[in-house]
């Protein structure tokens, strides 16, 4: 459903994304794991068509990234970073925003909105402006408005920054239960989040693929925890190419 | 409701839900009176909104760039311009809508001057066709004016520089008609080049309109003018929003 064919992308002086390749089925659950500054972000922002690769292409669900990018976006929920929304708005507003945006109108929107409200827990700040909420509540208007459309494809980036230890576990129960009839993307560097929801696991560093494999593998092959094996390939990696 | 109207009509609503367009249409509509009743409207002895309409630019110069510096500036500040510009929406499309939704909310704050218009109608016996054409020049010269507030708001991330930029674009498109402005600039440049400057400022074109006067060069002026500036801004932000 995903597929990504050698993305790159600079900024100024800076390669982000350097050849990045792979694809991604129904079922999946994809944990990008690396260091900060590895190119996660990048990655996803050009699966989400926010910003053009320089160099190859991905699709999302049949849609190109260049060709037809709102087909791709309408086909996807993301979740960016620091879940931007609009302060000043209620997250009902807010969520009939979006509903309003992807054409879900009318009793498909009702039925939107009850189911994702009580899936995100978001009934008691349903009235509340947005810029009123804590970080946790903010990250979950955001997965609801992600989840809004119920897309095939979902792109989480650090889908559990800022919740408490509840609401992470609440969140990777929420992705597990979502994981067999979409394709979910999730951008973490807490990695016992990997062991817990990922059926794969794409290690990055420096924009490039280091290792794509399962979790279960990854500890099998190097006799270790996941935060070893992680501190193994991305730093020593990270020196040979220095 | 496809994806152009739900992002024009958060827009337009969103200025309903913060203070800033009670503050806007308050302090407009204060100065706007105050402007016109200044001087000269009782001593002219004539029932018309002259005076009104000879002070919108420079009302115009500093209270359109207030409305238009938040349109990407913020948007872009707070990473909202993540969020839109990862649901299905253009560029072309949310810069126009966004575009609109702040031209029909001056367009709006220029409707709220009407006590001016039943003013001089009991005052004595205007002349309406004179005054559409005011109303009409002042709505577009507000589209003209954001059109310029919305490019430089969407080239920086901070407000205020949006701001300041776009006042002083706007000043020199104004002042630039000004006959004080004309005269040094004939000194130096051939006849010629003096009239494309003044050709270019928004005050030769806003006042045929006064005069009731309806041209196609006029309004072609505007339009190209906001066209111009409104592409301009779709194609900065392009480059520029995930900078």
């Amino acid at each position: 459903m995903i597929e990504a064919k050698e993305l790159r992308r600079r900024f100024g002086p800076v390669v982000a994304v350097d050849g990045i390749s792979f694809r991604a089925a129904k079922g999946q659950v994809v944990g990008l794991l690396g260091p900060n500054g590895a190119g996660k972000t990048t990655t996803m922002r050009m699966l989400t068509c926010y910003i053009r690769p320089d160099g190859g292409t991905a699709s999302v669900c049949g849609h190109d990234v260049l060709k037809d990018p709102v087909g791709a976006r309408r086909s996807l929920g993301y979740l960016a970073e620091n879940s931007p929304a609009y302060p000043e708005m209620t997250v009902g507003g807010f969520l009939k925003f979006i509903c309003d945006v992807r054409q879900i109108k009318g009793r498909r929107r009702k039925a939107a909105l009850d189911r994702v409200v009580p899936m995100c827990s978001i009934e008691s700040v349903y009235h509340q402006t947005i810029e009123t909420l804590s970080k946790g509540y903010k990250r979950r208007v955001g997965l609801a408005q992600a989840l809004i459309h119920d897309p095939d494809v979902l792109i989480l980036d650090e889908p559990t920054d800022g919740l408490d230890p509840n609401q992470k576990h609440e969140v990777r129960k929420l992705i597990g239960a979502m994981a067999k009839d979409k394709c979910i993307i999730v951008s973490t560097h807490i990695l016992e989040e990997v062991d817990a929801v990922c059926s794969r696991a794409i290690i990055v560093a420096r924009g490039k693929i280091l290792v794509d494999s399962t979790p279960k593998e990854l500890k099998e092959k190097h006799h270790a925890s996941l935060d070893e094996v992680f501190r193994k390939i991305t730093s020593t990696r990270g020196l040979v190419t220095v | 409701m496809n994806s152009f109207w739900a992002v024009f009509k958060r827009e337009l609503k969103s200025y309903f839900t913060t203070p800033l367009a009670y503050v806007f249409l308050v302090i407009f509509l204060f100065f706007a009176g105050y402007l016109t009743f200044k001087e000269g409207f009782y001593e002219a002895r004539q029932a018309d909104l002259r005076p009104f309409f000879t002070n919108l630019p420079l009302l115009f110069v500093f209270m359109v760039p207030s409305t238009a510096m938040r349109l990407w500036a913020e948007e872009r500040k707070i990473g909202s311009v993540e969020l839109l510009f990862t649901l299905p929406v253009t560029i072309v499309q949310a810069v126009l809508a966004k575009f609109l939704a702040a031209w029909l909310f001056l367009g709006i704050a220029l409707a709220l001057t009407f006590p001016l218009v039943v003013t001089v109608c009991y005052l004595g016996d205007p002349d309406i066709g004179l005054i559409v054409t005011g109303y009409l020049g002042a709505f577009l010269m507000a589209g003209g004016f954001l059109a310029i507030g919305c490019f430089f708001s969407a080239l920086s991330k901070n407000q205020v520089i949006a701001f300041v930029l776009s006042v002083v674009a706007c000043a020199v498109l104004v002042f630039a008609g000004m006959p004080t402005t004309l005269n040094y600039v004939s000194t130096f440049l051939p006849p010629g080049m003096v009239s494309a400057v003044e050709g270019m400022s928004f005050q030769v074109h806003f006042d045929s309109m006064q005069r009731g006067i309806l041209q196609f060069q006029d309004i072609a002026y505007f339009i190209l003018l906001i066209v111009g500036w409104v592409a301009a801004c779709a194609i900065v932000l392009d480059e520029r929003k995930a900078s």
